[in-house]
């Protein structure tokens, strides 16, 4: 933005060059100012990190980036529950998002909401898979968040026959199983505890919104958020399929450092210093 | 009924306009494959694909790698403003225009352009703004003008629900009312500054017969892009310039025949006032 | 009690936990003070409002409003714990469109209209309604057009008095519970079987027994509670328990299960009958003769009885339409398939006969055969046929299959083994239901696994009183209390006597069962029906024909309820009900187990309970009204018992309420009882809602305690009978009580010396078992395929049956055109029709629609995706639901499950109104459907 009074005031003239450099210089300043604030707007909104996104979306900064905001994702979803951030709601303008406790992802098997993506934030390939040579759509690859469970409110750790959760699962038995534990208080009962399995979980939701505690027990979040990481160096010795967690271990980064290894062998050796008592 | 020939080109923009809304509005809540998306990406009858092509500017600024029909649809979209249309997106399909011409219209019957405290901004000021955009699109790796714009936030608002969208249109509002004539789409709005830049060799053009002329200026003070008009009452020419909107607002006022639309008058393409 | 310290808290609280873990009753006094430490709320117990489990939970009470419940640490079946049903007891009476006035359709000048709106009215005038419409329909019909739908939810005292007013006052038998649709297989087993209605067995056979096999029982949604002990169980010893889960398609009870079997709907007769011919041929071994010989005989009955529905010309006169007749018209007549041939070759049938249902009158009937004739009809069921006809999963393979069967053999007579065998619906609602009741105990009796601990065929209720009330009180059309019948003169003499009326009151012809109300409704017979407790509008199977019978013929149909329903929808006059905590009652469980609650709570608006609603019903009627001569079905006539009645020092004018519940002895029953103190008793002392009664004065109560009269005038009927009851006030001090209730202890095995007080006093010296129950115990004898009279009758005191039952076809098999399997059912989450579930937010939430449920081979061949909506259509009504998938339930091929709690997928008006020919209980499980996009 470049402002500057147009009145004709009283000051010299100064000369055609001098004012376009000065127009210039003050342009660039104006800009870098206001560059400096959207910048920070833009770095803002996209820190909002607990949104759920549509199936086969990219990881969010690349989902920001691609996500052109058309809304053809919104339109397609038969269930409405695709919605598009407006102002107001606080979160990156005109992308798409779910609240599944309002609306959960029904997991349509033919997926309506990614083919129409434009520019490929949603990812057809991630919820594809390979069919006798043939690609075809698989709900079931969707990962759209994982479902964590509050164990102080979920009724079925108090022994509540409830599982609600579970049975709204599409993929129950795999993404949520019961497990059976005695309740040793009542002597007699099992509780019948649900466990998420984030190999299966796609974060559609539909236990989140099944749940029947006043505020859901069991709920989703973006993968990133809800899970940790084992580190790359230990191996499951009872899952052969544990190697495949460690995709790649960088040999450059094995030396490890701490307070205690700082310094070098022999300068450490060399220090005196609180060895003896004085 | 000369009212309304007065009109005419109003109204057909506010048919175009609010048709569109209708169209994308539809596509959502009544299922109909039309015109599917929004302006910054849609789909046309389930197949031709329309993209913003300033809104693919930026995300490719951004680093984004996209499919290749976004490309097609913004490709289309350039091509028919860069040889048809102009910037006929500002007046003809940008819904943000209904906003900004109503502040236009009250600003004119309140006098506020006599009484006006004078902000000056220049009308140049959107290259900036386009290119500042570009430059935060690449800082942060994300559409910078996209997450902001609020031609595409009412747009959306219309179709997926306003929520605050209605804040950001008075804030507009509000600016071009009381703060810079035109201020948003003549002096800020980047998207704008885009088409201008995309629009100044198209083929249709608005054309200025000189000797009809009374010079009576109202095609001036109706302009929102007035500068585009210098050759008023001095020479028969086409308005070349890329930043006309092709309204046709000044054609409607002229009551002596003196503008009418046209194609590009390629003898006289020489633009003075091109003040950059 | 702010003056109890905590560690009196503590002590009394551990003294009440302690003393129920071990069955004791715990002393007033402790308990009153262990329920009221929490401040400001009163703590009291009461019974879950669901299923037939019989939870006990407490219930928090402050202000006059229910603020929380919890499961009742002490009651031994639930030990503190809910289902998510329970979990929601304290919010299913607040639901935003309870009803809260009666409503009656009048037009625009305040006339009772049937085509009218409804409007609000005082209860007088819904009174005086209800008294023209019975009025009217007596002076047409007699009493045989006045008619109730009862339910297994009522409490005890509403069922007693609704059938008391209703067989003693009206004299009229037409009166049947929804139970009717749900355990009338089991009851006709048990009678058949036993000659006593009600399982042997109880709740803690699940803790001794190490093999549970559910046949038809989706126990993991349907009892869950039940359920964790199951799990428990098998927890307590993976190794050595074993849960075989039998079904027509994938539930949750697979989850836990060592095996599932999936059969082909209705070939769980066959199962049965596969492990009979195991036993007799294979392993004779394994046979508990001693057992067989000493407890039981062996019969068989009738196979020519048909399905239960109306006869085709009565249908065709009726308007049915040419493909309903289709189905209908086996019920004359019909083609004995190459499917069932085999099995019912042995009575000499072959393929392609014609099966003539000439006992269609008489399905009950049964007779006395030897162990030969026995063996001879089991001949057939070998593994090979066996498999062939059930595997009910098309692509299982027949070998994966014959091997489930013979491990499901090996566990069964296995020698160290306990069984329990469990059902519920799947075997109950069934053409052969009452069959395939039978058969579970013909295996259980054969291998001397029944009345055992942790041994015996077990049929789980869905109700929570459909033992308690519906059987116990007899609120069906033939019975009486205590298992007594109308059509015998020495029972209806025994109710004569208590009920003091003149002899010859009751009606002795009951055959209205619940279809029977419907269909006669349709044809114009029944012109009064009153709805209590149940939604027989949405609950009954080809619900288009009973909606348009409600709304068109000339009849007047009531519903009182909590919650506006179909049945209140198509009624003329609706009446709101108070709903369970807010009224004094009594619920029986699956386990005989009888629990006892106090009013909690002041009825909302001007609800009234429906003890309150039938007791003010009979001040409209008095002995002439009722009393004089009555013509009813066949010409027979009910004699005029007027003058007998002045004898008794009744007369003309006297009413029927003052003859049947306030009389002298109900008089007696003091209302300041020690019980009720500091708790409403709207009955009995009306409240501060000042509801105008139907005299249109404020209803000031009874003035005596009417809840505690009607019991105490109800167990007098069982007393001594192998049904007694504890007294009132007992119920009252502890977490109910498993009848025969003698000196105070409660009987958890019943026909087993060692537990049951009647099997001691029946059985002969040094035997350890008697089947001493009373009915059906001289029968006649002959052979497979007849009776022959020639051997004359057979008595059989103290033995049980061991029936012989071939494999038939269901009524209605898929087709080219209707292709698939229906079958409905419920869903956790949801109660029967859910009135009150759909209410909860939470539930409604959890499961807010029914769904489709079908196997996705299947959808792709019709062209459909998880979540399409689709038409289901029969050839009686087709209903729009989206399909799923996935989830909970996982049909083979060709079969689809629909749940049918949704009022907006109404699948039961596609489901055929097919009903065992012996119990009358609908067929929910199987008719055929064609599925396609909507």
């Amino acid at each position: 933005m470049n402002t500057q009074n147009p009145k004709k005031d009283t000051k010299p003239k100064i000369s055609e060059r001098r004012r376009f450099l000065t127009i210039m210089a003050q342009s660039i300043g104006l800009s870098a100012l206001g560059g400096l604030i959207w910048t920070g707007y833009v770095e803002e909104a996209k820190a909002s990190p607990l949104l759920l996104r549509p199936p086969g979306a990219l990881k969010e900064p690349d989902f920001l980036r691609m996500c052109i905001k058309c809304g053809q994702c919104a339109e397609a979803c038969p269930y409405d529950t695709l919605l598009m951030a407006k102002p107001g709601d606080g979160l990156p303008m005109g992308t798409p998002y779910f609240i599944p406790r309002d609306i959960p992802c029904y997991m349509c098997t033919d997926i309506p909401c990614v083919p129409v993506c434009p520019t490929g934030a949603l990812d057809q390939k991630s919820v594809s898979s390979n069919e006798g040579g043939r690609e075809v759509l698989d709900i079931n690859k969707a990962r759209m968040g994982l479902a964590i469970i509050d164990h102080e409110s979920c009724i079925a750790y108090w022994g509540i026959q409830c599982d609600a959760c579970h049975r709204a699962c599409p993929l129950l038995d795999e993404a949520i199983t019961l497990e059976y534990v005695r309740n040793e208080r009542t002597g007699k009962h099992a509780k019948l505890i649900p466990v998420v399995h984030a190999d299966y979980c796609t974060g559609c939701g539909l236990c989140e919104h099944a749940c029947v505690t006043e505020k859901a027990a069991i709920f989703v979040l973006p993968r990133d958020v809800a899970m940790g990481k084992p580190g790359d160096f230990y191996v499951k010795g009872w899952s052969k399929k544990d190697q495949e967690r460690i995709k790649e271990r960088n040999l450059g980064k094995l030396q490890t450092k701490t307070k205690m290894s700082e310094k070098r062998a022999e300068d450490y050796l060399n220090m005196d210093e609180g060895l003896f008592d004085e | 009924m000369s009212r309304i020939l007065k009109m005419r080109y109003l109204i057909l923009r506010r048919i175009t306009q609010i048709g569109l809304l209708f169209l994308y509005f539809s596509a959502n809540a009544y299922g109909w494959k039309i015109l599917t998306g929004t302006l910054s990406s849609s789909t046309l009858f389930q197949t031709i694909p329309l993209a913003d092509p300033f809104a693919i500017l930026q995300m490719l600024s951004a680093g984004a790698l996209m499919g290749v029909n976004v490309f097609i649809g913004a490709a289309i979209v350039t091509l028919f403003y860069g040889i048809i249309g102009g910037r006929a997106f500002c007046s003809w399909v940008c819904p943000v225009n209904m906003v900004t011409d109503l502040a236009n219209w009250l600003r004119r019957k309140l006098l506020l352009d006599k009484a006006e405290r004078k902000v000056w901004v220049s009308r140049n000021a959107r290259y900036w703004v386009l290119v500042l955009s570009l430059i935060v699109s690449a800082i942060t790796g994300l559409a910078a003008f996209e997450l902001v714009s609020p031609i595409t936030i009412f747009n959306r608002g219309v179709i997926f629900g306003m929520g605050m969208t209605g804040g950001v249109l008075l804030a507009i509002f509000l600016f071009d009312l009381f703060g810079v004539k035109n201020g948003w789409c003549g002096h800020i709005c980047p998207l704008g500054g885009f088409y201008s830049l995309i629009g100044r060799f198209s083929l249709i053009r608005v054309r200025h017969n000189q000797p009809n002329c009374t010079l009576c200026m109202k095609c001036k003070e109706v302009c929102p892009e007035s500068e585009v008009l210098f050759m008023i009452g001095k020479k028969s020419t086409t308005v070349n310039m890329g930043e006309c909107v092709n309204c046709a607002r000044c054609i409607e006022v002229c009551d002596d025949d003196a503008l009418g639309f046209s194609i590009r008058d390629f003898a006289t393409t020489e633009a003075k006032g091109d003040n950059r | 009690m702010s003056s109890m310290s905590r560690r009196d808290f503590l002590k009394s609280a551990a003294a009440a936990t302690a003393a129920s873990a071990v069955g004791m009753s715990v002393p007033t006094e402790v308990e009153a003070k262990a329920s009221s430490a929490e401040a400001g709320w009163r703590w009291d117990k009461a019974v879950c409002r669901f299923c037939g489990t019989g939870c006990g939970i407490m219930v928090a009470t402050k202000d006059g409003k229910i603020v929380a419940v919890k499961g009742d640490p002490a009651a031994p079946v639930n030990r503190g714990l809910n289902c998510i049903k329970g979990y929601f007891n304290a919010k299913i009476m607040y639901g935003a469109d309870r009803l809260t006035t009666p409503l009656l359709r009048m037009d625009d000048k305040g006339n009772f209209s049937k085509t009218g709106k409804f409007r609000p009215v005082s209860w007088k005038r819904a009174f005086d309604e209800m008294e023209r419409a019975i009025r009217k329909a007596l002076k047409e019909g007699g009493p045989e057009a006045v008619a109730v739908f009862g339910s297994g939810q009522y409490t005890i005292q509403e069922g007693y008095a609704a059938a008391k007013m209703m067989k003693a006052g009206f004299r009229s038998n037409a009166i049947d519970p929804n139970a009717r649709h749900c355990m009338a297989s089991a009851v006709v087993g048990f009678f058949q079987t036993f000659g006593i209605d009600e399982p042997s067995g109880c709740y803690d056979d699940i803790e001794i027994t190490d093999t549970i096999v559910t046949w038809g029982a989706n126990m993991a949604e349907m009892h869950p509670i039940l359920w964790a002990r199951v799990t428990d169980r098998k927890l307590s010893d993976p190794d050595r328990v074993k849960v075989v889960n039998i079904s027509t398609y994938r539930h949750r009870c697979s989850d836990l299960a060592d095996m599932e079997i999936i059969f082909r709907p209705n070939t769980d007769l066959a199962l049965w009958n596969y492990l009979a011919h195991e036993i007799v041929y294979n392993h004779p071994e394994v046979i508990d003769w001693d057992f067989v010989k000493k407890h039981t005989i062996f019969a068989t009955g009738f196979v020519e009885t048909g399905y239960g529905m109306r006869m085709p010309d009565e249908a065709k006169k009726l308007g049915y339409s040419d493909k309903e007749l289709e189905t209908i018209r086996k019920e004359k007549s019909k083609v004995v398939s190459e499917r069932e041939a085999p099995g019912l070759a042995p009575l000499g049938y072959k393929a392609g006969d014609t099966m003539e249902m000439k006992h269609r009158g008489h399905a009950l009937g049964h007779w006395e055969i030897s162990f030969e004739e026995f063996k001879k009809g089991l001949e057939p069921y070998t593994l090979d046929y066996v498999a062939k006809i059930a595997k009910g999963d098309p692509e299982e393979s027949l070998e994966s299959f014959k091997k489930k069967l013979e491990t499901l053999r090996d566990l069964y007579i296995d020698k160290s083994r306990k069984m329990v065998s469990f059902w519920t619906m799947g075997m109950n609602q069934h053409t052969r239901g009452s069959w395939v009741n039978e058969q579970s105990y013909m295996v259980h009796f054969l291998l001397g696994k029944q009345a055992k601990p942790g041994m015996g065929a077990f049929s789980l209720t869905g109700q929570p009183s459909a033992c308690g009330t519906a059987r116990e009180v007899g609120t069906f059309t033939h019975r009486l209390p205590a298992d007594m019948l109308v059509k015998i003169p020495k029972h209806r003499k025994i109710a004569e006597k208590i009920w003091k009326l003149p002899e010859g009151t009751i009606n002795p012809v009951g055959y209205q069962h619940i279809m029977n109300i419907h269909r006669q409704i349709e044809s114009g017979k029944i012109k009064f029906a009153w709805v209590n407790v149940c939604n027989p509008y949405q609950d009954s199977a080809n619900a288009n024909h009973w909606i348009k019978a409600a709304r068109k013929m000339d009849c007047f149909i009531v519903t009182s309820d909590g919650y506006p329903g179909i049945s209140a929808k198509v009624s003329d006059l609706v009446l709101p009900s108070a709903m369970i905590y807010e009224k004094w009652g009594a619920y029986g469980n699956a386990e005989r187990r009888t629990q006892h609650w106090r009013q909690q709570v002041v009825p909302v608006g001007e609800a009234m309970s429906d003890t309150w609603q039938w007791v003010e019903l009979s001040k409209r009627f008095t002995v002439k009204d009722l009393w004089g001569e009555w013509t009813v079905k066949g010409g027979k006539k009910l004699p005029n018992v007027i003058e007998k009645a002045k004898a008794m020092g009744y007369d003309e004018d006297t009413t029927m309420f003052e003859i049947l519940f306030a009389n002298d002895w109900y008089r007696s029953f003091r209302p300041d009882d020690p019980i009720s103190e500091g708790f409403d008793n709207t009955d009995v002392f009306g409240d501060h809602r000042n509801v105008v009664g139907s005299d249109g004065k404020v209803f000031k109560g009874y003035g005596f305690f009417i809840q505690k009269a009607l019991w105490e005038e109800y167990r007098k009927f069982g007393a001594g009978h192998g049904h007694d009851l504890a007294d009132f006030d007992t119920y009252h001090r502890v977490r109910g009580l498993r009848w025969p209730v003698v000196d105070g202890k409660d009987t958890p095995w019943r026909f087993n010396v060692k537990y049951d007080p009647y099997a001691r006093k029946h059985a002969k010296p040094g035997e350890e078992f008697a089947f001493y129950g009373p009915a059906l115990k001289k029968i006649k004898r002959g052979n497979l395929k007849k009776i022959d009279p020639s051997l004359g009758k057979i008595a059989l005191p103290n033995k049980a049956k061991i029936f012989f039952r071939p494999y038939m076809d269901p009524t209605e098999i898929p087709d080219n055109e209707y292709d698939t399997w229906l079958c409905t059912g419920r869903v956790l989450e949801h109660w029967h029709s859910g009135t009150m579930t759909m209410r909860v937010p939470e539930l409604y939430r959890a499961v807010p629609e029914a769904l489709c449920f079908m196997n996705p081979k299947d959808a792709k061949a019709k062209g459909l995706k998880q979540g399409d909506m689709v038409w289901i259509e029969s050839r009686r009504g087709k209903v729009k639901a989206h399909i799923e998938t996935r989830g909970r339930n996982r049909p083979p091929r060709g079969l689809v499950f629909v749940p049918w709690f949704d009022e907006r997928v109404f699948i039961n008006k596609v489901c055929l109104d097919h009903t065992c020919p012996m119990s009358k209980q609908t067929d929910y499980k199987k008719c055929a459907v064609k599925i396609y996009k909507a």
